[in-house]
């Protein structure tokens, strides 16, 4: 390790555990992610890859395994979890927008009070922001007004905001009406191509085939497979990747 | 309009006028409907005469228009009542400059209060109590409205200057009408003097606004993971709530008092509002916990996924759109306990109802008129609990846009 201890990995997860009572959610996940990479994790519904994204920002706590995100490991300390929680940036399937605040306050809340920014700067930021996924003259509106693709690009700028090095999506386009999805993976395709780290759930194959460095198949609580976008779509070694791939290509 | 929807534009049937369809639509929209029309709409007319004819001819309301400061300010000696007036200009004051700067809701209210200043300042009525002074100090008041207003509307006046001088007032009103013993200036005015409206409304007041945050601090340390807390608010809530208001209002003021020593007793006045505050805490907590309950997951889950603590979720995320789901039931706890006030004549304070009472017993002529006082008091209920939901429902409808989800 001379030269290339500059390229240290941004998230290590080594044998991570995930017990909901007794049910044994994640049985021993570990990855490696290198900056800049794009992630893209699918599976069926239940193999716990939500929730192993979710112990990535401590939404859900994990009970065995290590987990260091951007050099700091994850553990009962509040503080670091804090730390953890301004660097990585989550997107919600059912959006999680602040129904009471508008568009830009939004998006301005963590920055003023979490980043103690001032008003004008957050503002300018948010701003910004709102040019890149492409909705500036909603602003001043509230959420509620807005269509869901609107809604979820709302949503991304308000992760991006806290200028975070990671970026985390939960399914960010299941819970779309099938025109409006196209308008947020154009956003995310954009923010792929910038150089974030991003880590993804979403059957979007499409958009895995574009910008995905590496993805990985998820089936009861284990990585069943990863690779490359092509070795997964063009030779995939497990049955079961097999399967599930022929269910959601089909049509 | 494009030409094609001028094209198909199809003529809608044409509609009765405006108070025939009213009628129509209203009164008469079913068979049902139309046979309690006719029922009860002459009994309902001949109702409505027979008060009118009985308020203007029968009645007698000497034992209301005679004593209009007893009913305002109870026995506060009269040579200080200068004193209650300047503590309510100062409110008039600063609702003029918050109708101001935020206007809307504060708009009406402010317009109201000046209208009914205005309309007794020029009352045309010969009454010894409404002398040229006190139409002046009325008149008065009506331009310290506007002159408040001017102020509210003035660019270097911010929002955070006018919470302050609300934040200052209740102080400031509090120690006038106190005074302190000795001074030349303000001797102290006991307690046992203060009655009327003038108490009616420091009791409401002072528990709507000590009881909400007691109430929200309850709400959430009925739901905190620390034992001690939890309990500590469970039993408090459910033990105030499963007593009456006036078991309460005993205790406190004979309990209290006797367990206290003598030195540090406190004001009976102040032992009747923490009963009214703590009652009215337990229910608002309740109200409260039922809107946290109602904040989904998510909106945490999404507070906390950009950085922020405990303490700021709670108060910029979850608080707010607790309260917001859950307001009609908190205002209607505040209309509740103004109108529980009335209690504490139980314990011998003089509130309106209280003043009421004493003036029917304090002549053997007024008994005859108690039927004058109690609906002459029951109508000054009316119109401030009417308000107070009518504040409510406009304030529901500014806030409804922002809640759609």
């Amino acid at each position: 390790m001379t030269s290339e201890t500059t390229n240290e990995p941004i998230i290590i997860c080594q044998d991570v555990h995930k017990w909901f009572d007794d049910f044994h959610a994640l049985c021993g996940i570990s990855m490696v992610v290198q900056p800049q990479e794009v992630i893209v994790i699918f599976g069926p519904s239940g193999s716990g890859k939500s929730t192993f994204i979710r112990t990535l920002n401590r939404l859900e706590e994990h009970q065995r395994g290590q987990i260091i995100v951007d050099g700091i490991e994850l553990s009962h300390d509040v503080r670091n979890i804090e730390r953890v929680r301004m660097e990585t940036g989550m997107v919600f399937q059912q959006f999680n927008l602040f129904p009471h605040l508008s568009v830009l306050q939004n998006i301005t809340l963590a920055p003023i009070w979490v980043r103690k920014w001032s008003r004008d700067k957050a503002e300018e930021v948010a701003m910004q922001l709102l040019e890149r996924v492409g909705i500036p003259e909603q602003a001043l509106k509230f959420p509620g007004q807005l269509s869901g693709g609107q809604q979820q690009r709302v949503a991304i700028a308000r992760a991006l905001a806290m200028q975070p090095k990671i970026m985390l999506f939960d399914e960010p386009t299941s819970a779309l009406d099938p025109e409006m999805i196209k308008e947020v993976l154009d956003v995310m395709v954009e923010l792929a191509q910038s150089g974030m780290t991003m880590l993804v759930v979403t059957h979007e194959m499409g958009f895995a085939r574009a910008v995905a460095d590496r993805m990985y198949f998820f089936d009861e609580g284990l990585i069943v497979e990863s690779g490359t976008p092509d070795d997964i779509f063009h030779n995939p070694q497990e049955d079961r990747t097999k399967l599930f791939l022929s269910q959601i290509l089909q049509h | 309009m494009t030409s094609q929807q001028a094209t198909q534009e199809v003529l809608r049937p044409p509609q009765p006028p405006g108070l025939i369809k009213w009628i129509r639509d209203n009164l008469f929209n079913s068979w049902f409907n139309s046979l309690l029309t006719v029922i009860f709409l002459p009994i309902v007319f001949f109702a409505v005469v027979n008060i009118i004819i009985w308020a203007f001819t029968v009645a007698d309301w000497r034992a209301v228009t005679q004593f209009p400061m007893l009913y305002a300010v109870g026995q506060y000696p009269r040579d200080e009542v200068w004193r209650v007036g300047i503590g309510l200009s100062a409110i008039v004051f600063l609702l003029g400059a918050s109708w101001g700067n935020w206007g809307g809701l504060l708009q009406s209210i402010s317009i109201a209060f000046g209208i009914a200043f205005a309309v007794f300042a020029i009352l045309p009525v010969q009454h010894d109590q409404l002398d040229l002074n006190m139409r002046l100090y009325l008149g008065g008041n009506v331009i310290l409205l506007l002159l408040g207003y001017l102020i509210g509307r003035m660019k270097a006046v911010k929002g955070g200057h006018i919470v302050i001088g609300w934040g200052i007032v209740p102080f400031l009103a509090v120690f006038l009408l106190t005074g302190r013993r000795g001074s030349e200036l303000l001797p102290d005015v006991a307690t046992t003097l203060w009655g009327g409206l003038l108490v009616t409304f420091l009791l409401s007041a002072g528990g709507i606004l000590l009881s909400f945050p007691i109430g929200v601090a309850l709400a959430l340390g009925r739901r905190s993971t620390l034992p001690v807390v939890k309990a500590f608010s469970t039993i408090f809530i459910e033990t105030i709530r499963g007593v009456p208001l006036i078991t309460i209002l005993f205790m406190f003021s004979i309990i209290l008092a006797l367990f206290l020593p003598a030195e540090s007793r406190i004001d009976r006045l102040v032992r009747a509002l923490m009963a009214v505050t703590f009652f009215s805490a337990a229910y608002s907590a309740e109200n409260v916990r039922g809107g946290l309950q109602a904040v989904p997951l998510g909106q945490i889950e999404a507070a906390k996924a950009v950085g922020m603590n405990g303490l700021q979720t709670m108060v910029f995320i979850v608080l707010p759109q607790a309260i917001r789901a859950v307001l009609p039931a908190i205002v209607g706890q505040f209309i509740a306990l103004f109108k529980d006030t009335t209690l504490v004549v139980i314990v011998g304070i003089n509130d309106l109802l209280g003043i009421g009472r004493s003036i029917i017993n304090s002549d053997p002529e007024f008994v005859q008129l108690q039927l004058e006082v109690y609906l002459f008091i029951a109508i000054v209920y009316w119109i401030f609990s009417y308000l107070m939901s009518l504040a409510s429902r406009r304030l529901e409808a500014a806030l409804g846009v922002s809640t759609k989800l």
